[in-house]
């Protein structure tokens, strides 16, 4: 089975997304030039999920990646919502109090988020009064709270992210009368989703990191040649720091049985996420969730097994890293991306093929003789070379297309093999997971001008 | 890339320069600032003023001011010969395929050879020679066309081997070429210096130049020019000239009523090397490299080699851009594939250190010739811009021409296809040319095959039927900006596409067109004409009747409803338009022209016609759609549709009436055809003409109608020996010398435009003599088609060329039409042609150097052509039941 090239092309470019920042709105210019992104899915359907959104009342653009597990529905539900309650988190009192006196009063609410969304990437009608509902709550409380002092992006995300968690672990608790939705905040808790989310403001970047999903910061040294920068640490046992910090939060006792064969309890990869209430609720909680809810719910043996050498929940917590980072004028570009890519590929690697991607196509810089000695014979190489740079990746319109064809593609030589990309694509649905991961990624380009102003 | 323009010029003699203008521009010489005082004032009177400083500007004072005309007044904005002409590369090249622009070329390799010893200026004029390459035997065919034409014109020129092309030129990479040109006496020259010695010559005769001195814009009063206003004060004066290059359009358009002058410029890009180790002499041959797009010429010991990308950089659309001006950069990516296709044809050169890219912007025009004349609405408003990258070839010769065109009224040659009249406001429209230069630019190294369509700046003007025919598989071809139908694709018949159909040989319409025109003679077809120029010239009384006749060669006074075919001479009886003129009533006459007039006629008889407000003219080619039914049967056809009697008794030939049509009403049916066959003219009010087309095919049926193209036509009118305006006819050819003494009535009792001309002729005899021929031992399907510009052979010796050319399917043999002249055999003085002279002569038409044998004839094949259609009635109850 073969797939020739347009077929390879419209396989990777079936989920792929552009967005540019209008160049100059009025107001202020943006730091941020546009942002590429793309998914490739391995598991059917794919489990991964990306948001991006623009925040309106506040500045700045949000952009994230989840990585679901045990299904999509806690991937889905943090995708739609979490940035919610991260710009809640950012407003100031008064606009909290205008938007919650437009709710009282039924009058029309200030727009929050602007989404950039692409077709494939859809928010549940059912649920939305719902989610809307708790995340009214949950403004309330900040407005009964009123601190007084301005809004700290790090606490803002951490806030969010932890009280996005509780919603959800209530939410389940709690039920819905309707059956439909009874089953969707059930599905919703059982399963569980990473999230990797940035915050650009002008030239302040906050990377919020719960799991195993990464950031990296792609930077042009003066040479031109490209590094990578990590703005999030993996919540993972490879991570000395996390391990410790779970083995601090229990009991010597369970030392032994904490991380067994890299994993939490034995069962879990990442370290902390949402949902997964079977590493949080308390064991009779959980039996009494599952034996008051639907029977599909009761059939599932994934959520009737209690893990192992469960004493002292909670495991897990959604609670973010938060990594703050200056924009400099050599910070190029941001890679936002689940552990599909990072498993294949090296961060130095997504550094090059990013950056050369970008800069051949935007910034091919025009050759000038000046007072050089060049022969036609290295000139003619030299625009050679060139050509064949630019109908490489002119294939892509998108970095992130980009990003997957190497990953996916790369050869021995770091070079993409049409075979081997043929044949990574083609694999059946069952197979295909054991392969390769879904793969999210977000491309975020700046404005190294705008940045240089600052 | 300042310093580098300096020593491009380092050996421009600036102080060897005539004292005279260096007296007035020598305080600016020193820096490049502008800010300095002009020492001598600007005239405020001149006969003549000429805007712009570079080859064409200077070329154009020097011949005024040898010519007589010393009150001529040149202004620069910057300095002399510092725009295009200053970067261009200097090659001196004969070999053109328009044959005005070959003469043109000519003239000014000669006149450069001898300006040093003329002006003292150096040149650098270098008798190199040129070496035209072939990769493609189609390439060579073009290549043999063009060396017959040299060849007859006295220029030495032959067609060598690869072999040779070594011997020539040692650098040279010969293993995929097939064959070249070389032409000897081609030359190099700095053409910085070439216009500095022109203007040094001018400047001696008493021409006044003015650097640093802008023009704004040139008065026109009561449609004549009045002055120039410059930056520095105003110069009354009665002629101007546009030599701005680049700028002529915008100049034209910087006036209160512009004057059209459609050119657009391009990035235009040549690389400059260091010397070779062992330095190129200078005396080596030039090379044009078309397959390559290339053109490689020696420079101080290196090599100069720029091209013409497929894909040109069009610029100043949005007019003089300073921005843009300062931009003009280096632009390695775009030169990549020039470079590719010189280092391919020169593989020696890979060491060779690159010194510069010159980026130098050309202009180019909508059909890749130049423009020269006057313009149509202000008289004495002359151009001579556009030049397509070839401005140091014509130069000398355009500048000549256009000086005669002042001094004289007229030029010594047929500069029609250069004439700024041949345009109209049509291609002046700035997206226009802007898509169009992008073809063009390009197509200067494309093979130029015959019947060569522009594809870009179409679908301007359409007929009214234009969606009803392209669904019925029109293939269309465009003449003055209006869509006219080649021939009709059938149903499920494929022909090739556009590039692979480019061929000297028989073409893939062949059966198709065939098809048609055995349908014009054996049953009815109709062609769209509507693309025609038509006028209405009216008069309260007597005026327009008295105006007509002195201005028409033929007697126009016939009674109403008669049409009469006319010529529109000038004073020396050469045609200026060939038209159709029918008497509508008393005081009204309608007149058809071939498309390409609506400017030049318009303008002509706008010149001529009294100021009378009692005598009007209109342009009402946009009110009518024109469908001229061909055939036997197309009287049965519109006799049927209008329940008339259409047959010769009642409808004679040359006659006009309105009629209706179908339900339309006021359609004028003219029985006339530009073919010979018999048959009707249309002439519909648009409103009318998709209920009128419909009718005619609806009725037709029955009859075996069909749509039929102008490929068609023009097969019919050539067997019939029918000349045509523009193709045939020019202004310098008469009545006389193309057997039409049947359309000129010298006693019609008054005088008229050329008469005296004629009768000297009449009196003396002509010489040159419109004549056929039809092509003996060709093989239509293996051998090259003729086109047009063949050169003729009597008895072995040139006598002519040939104007036009097709294939008869009636004769089914190639008939060419041309001039044949006699020139002297010791003297080569032209001789007066006889009737005599053509019949005792053995002809050979030479197709890119191959001659075929070839039988002349004064007069058409009437009596053929009628008992074929005798016979040919007889059979038609089988073909209509097809």
């Amino acid at each position: 089975f073969y797939l020739t090239p347009p077929q390879v092309n419209s396989i990777l470019k079936a989920n792929e997304y552009s967005f540019k920042v209008p160049e100059f709105d009025g107001k202020n210019v943006s730091s941020i030039l546009g942002f590429d992104s793309n998914q490739l899915p391995a598991n059917a359907p794919i489990e991964d999920r990306r948001s991006a959104a623009t925040c309106l009342q506040t500045r700045g653009m949000l952009l994230g990646v989840f990585d679901g597990h045990a299904g999509c529905a806690c991937a889905q539900a943090v995708s739609e919502r979490l940035f919610y309650y991260i710009a809640v988190s950012l407003l100031p009192h008064e606009t909290l109090l205008e938007i919650e006196n437009a709710v009282e009063s039924g009058r029309a609410l200030l727009p929050i988020l602007q989404w950039h969304k692409h077709p494939n990437d859809y928010f549940s009608k059912e649920a939305s009064k719902l989610y809307f509902n708790s995340l009214r709550t949950y403004w309330q409380e900040l407005i009964d709270l009123n601190s007084g002092e301005t809004t700290d992006v790090r606490e803002a995300l951490i806030n969010a992210f932890k009280r996005l968690d509780n919603d959800i672990s209530l939410e389940a608790q709690v039920g819905d009368p309707n059956s439909f939705l009874n089953y969707l905040v059930l599905r919703v808790a059982f399963s569980g989703a990473t999230a990797c989310v940035a915050h650009v403001d002008g030239v302040d970047l906050h990377i919020a990191n719960t799991g195993d999903s990464r950031a990296m910061l792609g930077v042009q040294e003066e040479d031109g040649s490209w590094s990578a920068v990590n703005l999030s640490y993996d919540h993972n046992a490879q991570n000395e720091h996390e391990v410790k910090r779970v083995k601090m939060e229990h009991p010597k006792s369970e030392e032994k049985s904490l991380v067994k064969q890299d994993r939490l309890l034995g069962l879990l990869m990442p370290f902390r996420a949402f949902g997964d209430v079977k590493f949080k609720w308390s064991i009779e909680l959980q039996k009494r969730v599952i034996e008051s809810g639907p029977d599909q719910l009761n059939d599932n043996e994934y959520t009737k097994f209690i893990p192992p050498n469960y004493h002292t929940p909670p495991y897990l917590t959604a609670e973010p890293e938060v990594i703050h980072h200056k924009l400099r004028p050599q910070d190029k570009f941001l890679v936002l991306a689940t552990d599909g890519l990072w498993e294949t590929m090296h961060r130095q690697d997504v550094a090059r093929i990013v950056g050369e991607y970008l800069t051949g196509v935007h910034h091919q810089q025009p050759i000038a003789v000046g007072g050089y000695k060049v022969t036609l014979g290295q000139m003619h190489g030299l625009l050679t070379e060139r050509r064949a740079r630019i109908s490489s990746v002119f294939e892509d319109q998108n970095a992130a297309t980009h990003l997957i064809r190497h990953a996916v593609g790369n050869n021995e030589f770091g070079t993409v093999d049409h075979e081997r990309l043929s044949k990574m694509l083609s694999l059946p649905e069952e197979l295909a997971r054991m392969y390769r991961d879904d793969i999210t990624i977000i491309v975020v380009q700046f404005n190294s001008h705008v940045i240089g102003a600052y | 890339a300042a310093g580098m323009f300096l020593r491009l010029l380092s050996d421009i003699q600036w102080r060897a320069a005539h004292p005279k203008w260096r007296r007035m521009t020598s305080s600016q010489r020193s820096t490049s600032t502008t800010t300095e005082s002009h020492p001598v004032s600007l005239p405020a009177q001149a006969q003549v003023v000429i805007c712009g400083g570079g080859i064409m500007g200077t070329s154009v004072a020097y011949h005024l001011s040898k010519m007589g005309w010393k009150d001529v007044v040149l202004l620069e904005q910057g300095r002399l010969a510092a725009g295009t002409t200053r970067f261009c590369a200097g090659i001196v090249s004969t070999a053109r395929p328009v044959s005005i622009e070959l003469k043109m070329a000519h003239y000014s390799n000669k006149l450069y050879q001898q300006l040093e010893q003329e002006t003292g200026v150096q040149t650098g004029y270098m008798k190199t020679g040129s070496i035209s390459l072939a990769q493609t035997q189609d390439r060579l065919i073009s290549l043999k066309r063009i060396a017959s034409s040299l060849n007859v014109m006295g220029i030495p020129c032959e067609i060598i081997s690869p072999k040779k092309v070594v011997q020539l030129h040692p650098l040279i990479n010969i293993h995929d070429l097939v064959g070249a040109m070389y032409v000897p006496e081609d030359a190099l020259v700095s053409s910085a210096n070439v216009s500095l010695a022109l203007a040094t010559a001018a400047s001696r005769n008493g021409v006044q130049i003015h650097e640093r001195t802008s023009v704004s814009h040139v008065t026109v009063q009561k449609g004549r020019v009045t002055g120039v206003e410059t930056d520095r004060g105003r110069i009354q004066c009665e002629y101007f000239v546009n030599c701005a290059g680049q700028w002529a359009y915008e100049l034209g358009h910087s006036g209160e009523e512009a004057v059209h002058i459609p050119l657009h410029a391009c990035e235009h890009f040549y690389l400059l090397t260091h010397p070779l180790k062992e330095p190129l002499s200078s005396s080596l041959p030039t090379i044009v490299d078309p397959d390559g797009r290339i053109y490689i010429r020696n420079w101080q010991g290196g090599i100069l080699s720029g091209g013409f990308e497929k894909n040109p950089k069009p610029l100043f659309t949005e007019g003089r851009n300073q921005l843009e001006i300062q931009n003009l950069q280096e632009d390695w990516d775009h030169f990549g594939p020039l470079l590719s296709a010189l280092l391919r044809r020169m593989p020696g050169l890979e060491a060779l250190q690159i010194m510069q890219l010159v980026n130098c912007p050309e202009s180019f025009t909508p059909d890749m010739r130049c423009i020269m004349g006057e313009s149509p609405t202000a008289r004495g408003y002359f151009v001579l811009a556009g030049m397509n990258s070839a401005g140091i070839s014509y130069g000398g010769g355009a500048g000549k021409y256009l000086a005669e065109w002042m001094v004289n009224g007229y030029p010594s040659e047929n500069v029609w296809p250069l004439d700024l009249k041949r345009f109209g406001t049509l291609q002046s429209s700035r997206t226009f040319l802007r898509h169009r230069v992008m073809e063009v630019m390009p197509l200067i190294c494309d093979l130029k095959v015959p019947r060569w369509d522009f594809q870009t700046g179409r679908q301007l003007r359409t007929s009214p039927l234009y969606d009803r025919l392209d669904a019925q598989g029109a293939r269309w071809m465009e003449k003055h900006g209006f869509e006219r139908v080649k021939y009709f694709v059938p149903p499920g018949n494929d022909l090739l596409d556009l590039d692979h159909s480019k061929t000297f040989y028989k073409p893939d319409w062949f059966d198709i067109v065939g098809s048609e025109v055995k349908c014009c003679k054996e049953a009815v077809c109709v062609i769209d004409m509507s693309s025609f120029t038509k006028f209405e010239i009216s008069s309260t009384g007597d005026q327009a009747l008295e105006s007509l006749q002195y201005l028409f060669s033929n007697d126009l006074d016939v009674p109403v409803g008669h049409v009469v075919h006319t010529g529109m001479l000038n004073e020396k009886g050469g045609y200026e338009n060939d038209c159709s003129i029918a008497r509508l009533s008393k005081r009204s006459f309608f007149m058809i022209s071939p498309t390409d007039q609506q400017v030049h006629c318009w303008a002509w008889l706008k010149n001529r016609l009294p100021d009378d407000s009692n005598l009007t003219m209109e342009d009402v080619t946009w009110k009518y759609t024109a469908l001229n039914l061909i055939g036997p049967r197309a009287v049965d056809v519109l006799s049927e549709l209008s329940y008339a009697p259409m047959t010769a008794e009642h409808f004679p030939s040359l006659f006009c009436k309105e009629m209706s049509v179908g339900y339309a009403n006021g359609i004028r049916v003219m029985s006339i055809t530009h073919t010979g066959e018999p048959g009707f003219v249309l002439y519909i009010p648009i409103e009318y003409a998709l209920h009128v087309y419909n009718e005619v095919m609806n009725m037709g049926q029955k009859y075996g109608i069909r749509n039929a193209g102008y490929y068609a036509l023009r097969s019919l009118r050539i067997e019939k020996f029918f000349a045509f305006w523009g193709q045939d006819l020019d202004a310098f050819t008469t009545p006389m010398e193309c057997g039409r003494e049947f359309q000129v009535k010298l006693e019609k009792g008054m005088q008229f435009l050329g008469q005296e001309a004629l009768l000297e002729q009449k009196q003396n005899g002509v010489y040159k003599r419109f004549t056929m021929f039809i092509l003996e031992d060709h093989d239509t399907d293996m051998d090259l088609w003729p086109w047009w510009g063949e050169p003729i052979f009597r008895n072995g010796r040139y006598v002519g060329k040939t104007t036009s050319s097709a294939y008869s399917y009636t004769l089914e043999r190639h008939v060419c039409l041309g001039f044949v002249h006699h020139f002297d055999e010791k003297t080569g003085e032209e001789l007066v042609v006889t009737t005599d002279f053509i019949n005792q002569g053995e002809y050979e038409i030479d197709i890119a150097g191959q001659r075929f044998q070839a039988k002349a004839k004064l007069y058409p094949f009437s009596s053929l052509f009628t008992q074929r259609r005798r016979k040919d009635e007889m059979e038609l109850s089988g073909y209509q039941r097809e």
